[in-house]
């Protein structure tokens, strides 16, 4: 169990990392490409939004006062 | 060579160059400190173990269909590269202390004679430390050949950019016997971090069924576009440093 349990931690660690944020703002957009596109709608501007709002996401959590 | 096979083999050079100085910093240490002849074992187990990890990562990865295999490896690209990019930008902005290979070299060290001597043959501290160091920073190299590789299927091209900047810390840091203190990890992270993220960001939408304006060439436009915005996101960070130390005082 304990080593199962660190193995699942390192795992979280390398894949998600410092922020969970990112790793969470990344599937979404991806799954909201998929949706969007599977409609017939141009989607390829979503991932560049969702990108610029992640990364202004968690600088901003990370540089937050106190 | 395309356009997007140089961006490839630019973005594994840097990012596996930036990967080789921080595991050259933790190997010279433990090696100067303890035992070379125990780090070098360290660090042919870790090799051992990464080459059994590409050897089950790959064939894997290149199985997948082609529009899973860009979404997934998208969005891998995508979760890297925001966080090198994040860490990139604090420390340019003053947020984060920047990475000091000196300093890191030194505490290594202290570490190193702090952990008290071994008279086995083989130094379980200098094999631990030295196989974790070159593991843990491999793994990520190995990440980044394979998916770039895959995805472009230029696995030889990723490879040989990655051994080419492997080599080159190698063998600067043989022949100075020192950590590269003059890199510049931080500008080679942020580029990293730009080129992680427009790949990504380029795969997954592909991977997930959009086609972008222009197919290939849309990189010549989202590169430039995150470089440009990821340097304006450092400013307002810097700016904003000031202004949480004006409001503490």
């Amino acid at each position: 169990m304990t080593r199962i349990a660190a193995l699942g931690n390192f795992v979280w660690e390398f894949v998600v990392g410092d922020d969970w944020r990112v790793a969470a703002g990344v599937v979404l957009a991806i799954a909201l490409t998929a949706l969007v596109a599977s409609a017939g709608v141009p989607a390829w501007w979503i991932l560049p939004v969702a990108v610029a709002a992640v990364l202004v996401l968690t600088l901003w959590h990370a540089t937050r006062a106190g | 060579m395309s356009g997007t096979d140089v961006g490839l083999a630019v973005a594994v050079f840097l990012a596996c160059a930036v990967e080789a100085v921080e595991a050259l910093t933790i190997v010279l240490a433990v090696g100067v400190t303890r035992s070379w002849r125990s780090t070098f074992i360290g660090i042919g187990a870790a090799v051992v173990l990464l080459g059994g990890v590409t050897a089950a990562l790959g064939p894997a990865l290149t199985a997948l269909p082609l529009d899973v295999l860009r979404a997934v490896v998208g969005g891998l690209l995508l979760v890297f590269g925001l966080q090198w990019l994040r860490k990139a930008i604090l420390r340019a902005s003053g947020h984060k202390a920047r990475h000091d290979e000196p300093a890191i070299f030194e505490a290594q060290r202290s570490a190193a004679r702090a952990a008290g001597g071994s008279d086995a043959a083989l130094d379980p501290y200098s094999f631990t430390i030295a196989f974790k160091g070159v593991f843990l920073e491999g793994l990520e190299v190995i990440f980044i050949v394979l998916t770039f590789g895959a995805n472009q299927h230029r696995v030889g091209l990723a490879a040989a950019a990655a051994g080419v900047a492997v080599a080159l810390v190698v063998v600067v840091g043989i022949a100075i016997h020192a950590p590269l203190a003059r890199v510049p990890e931080n500008t080679m992270k942020f580029a990293v971090g730009v080129m992680l993220t427009s790949f990504g960001m380029f795969w997954g939408a592909e991977g997930a069924g959009a086609r972008w304006p222009g197919n290939d060439a849309a990189l010549l436009a989202i590169i430039p576009a995150l470089l440009v915005f990821s340097l304006a996101a450092g400013a307002v960070m810097a700016h904003r440093r000031v202004v949480l130390a004006v409001a503490e005082t």
